[in-house]
C-alpha cells in the first residue's frame, strides 16, 4: 500500500488535479494504453497509469471508480481533461518516467495489489 | 427504492469522440442517487460504456434506453450501423475489427464484447447487417 503523497514522492511526479486526495490509500495498480483491457481489470483501491492521454481515459477511471490517474512520460492532459478529471473528484499526476519504469517503481515501493481477470 | 419504474433515455452522438460515455455517466449518476449499491453500479457503468463506445467507433451513434426496477437494471443501445456479421467471432476477447486511428483513442483491443458479458447477468444481442445492432444488458439488483 502506497499513499498518493508517496506516489507523487517516489515518481517525481506533478500533481495536476486533486490535490484533496493526496491521503488516499493505493493497494493496486494497473499500466495499460488500451481502455478495454482496464476495463477487464478489477481490483479496489488502484492507480492507473497510461501513455494515453484523451478525454476517455477519465471516463474509464469514472466507469471504475478509480480515483487517481498517472500520465507516463511528461505527457500533461489538457485543460478539458483536467475538468472532468475535477467534475468526477479523480486526481491527476503526470510524472516523466516511462510505462515500465512507472509500474515498477511503484511495485518494488510496495503496490502490489494483483487484480483479477476472470 | 420505489417500486414504479424508472425510465431514461439518451442519444449517442457520434461527431464528437470525447463526448463517448456521457450517457453512461449519466446512468451512473442516477442509479447511484438512488442508493444502488457501488459494486452494481460500476457492473452497469462498464457495460454499457463499452456498449456506448462500440456504438460510436462502429456504428454513426445510436440511442440508449434504460429500465430500472426493483429487480434489475435493463439497457438497451441500438444502432443503425453496420450489423455484426458473425457473432461468434465478434465475442471472442481480442477479436476486433477497429481502424488504428480507433485504437490510437485507447479502444479497439477486442474486449468490449467480452467485457460486457462479464459484468452482467444477462446479455442478448440482435443485429442485422446493413440495418444495425442492438444489445440488451441486464444486470440484477
Ligand atoms: N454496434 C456494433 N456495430 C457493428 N459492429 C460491432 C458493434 N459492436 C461490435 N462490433 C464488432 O464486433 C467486434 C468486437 O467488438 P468489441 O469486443 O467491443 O471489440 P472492439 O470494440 O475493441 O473492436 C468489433 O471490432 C466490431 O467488428
Ligand atoms: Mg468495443
Amino acid at each position: 500500500m502506497l499513499k498518493v503523497r508517496e506516489i507523487v514522492k517516489i515518481l517525481d511526479a506533478e500533481i495536476l488535479a486533486g490535490e484533496d486526495q493526496l491521503d488516499m490509500e493505493i493497494y493496486s495498480g494497473c499500466g495499460a494504453d488500451l481502455m478495454s483491457d482496464v476495463m477487464a481489470f478489477v481490483k479496489e483501491s488502484v492507480i492507473l497509469c497510461t501513455g494515453l492521454v484523451n478525454p476517455q481515459v477519465v471516463r474509464t477511471a469514472e466507469m471504475m471508480d478509480i480515483k487517481v490517474i498517472c500520465f507516463v512520460r511528461g505527457k500533461v492532459p489538457g485543460d478539458a481533461i483536467l475538468e472532468l478529471a475535477k467534475e468526477k473528484g479523480i486526481t491527476i499526476l503526470s510524472t516523466k518516467h516511462p510505462l515500465f519504469i512507472t509500474c515498477g517503481m511503484l511495485y518494488s515501493a510496495g503496490i502490489q495489489g494483483r487484480g483479477v481477470w476472470d | 427504492m420505489s417500486e414504479e419504474i424508472i425510465r431514461l433515455h439518451y442519444d449517442i452522438n457520434d461527431e464528437d469522440f470525447s463526448a463517448a460515455g456521457e450517457a453512461s455517466s449519466g446512468v451512473k449518476k442516477t442509479l447511484s442517487a438512488l442508493g444502488v449499491s457501488p459494486e452494481t453500479v460500476k457492473k452497469v457503468a462498464i457495460a454499457m460504456y463499452e456498449a456506448e463506445i462500440n456504438a460510436v467507433i462502429h456504428a454513426d451513434g445510436g440511442e440508449a434506453d434504460i429500465e430500472i426496477t426493483p429487480e434489475e437494471i435493463k439497457v438497451v443501445i441500438s444502432d443503425r450501423g453496420p450489423g455484426i456479421p458473425d457473432m461468434e467471432k465478434a465475442m471472442e476477447p481480442g477479436y476486433s475489427t477497429a481502424t488504428e486511428t480507433v485504437r490510437e483513442l485507447g479502444f479497439g483491443a477486442g474486449m468490449g464484447l467480452p467485457n460486457m458479458k462479464r459484468y452482467t447477468d444477462e446479455m442478448y444481442i440482435d443485429t442485422k447487417l446493413g440495418e444495425g445492432t442492438t444489445v440488451t444488458l441486464i444486470v440484477k439488483i
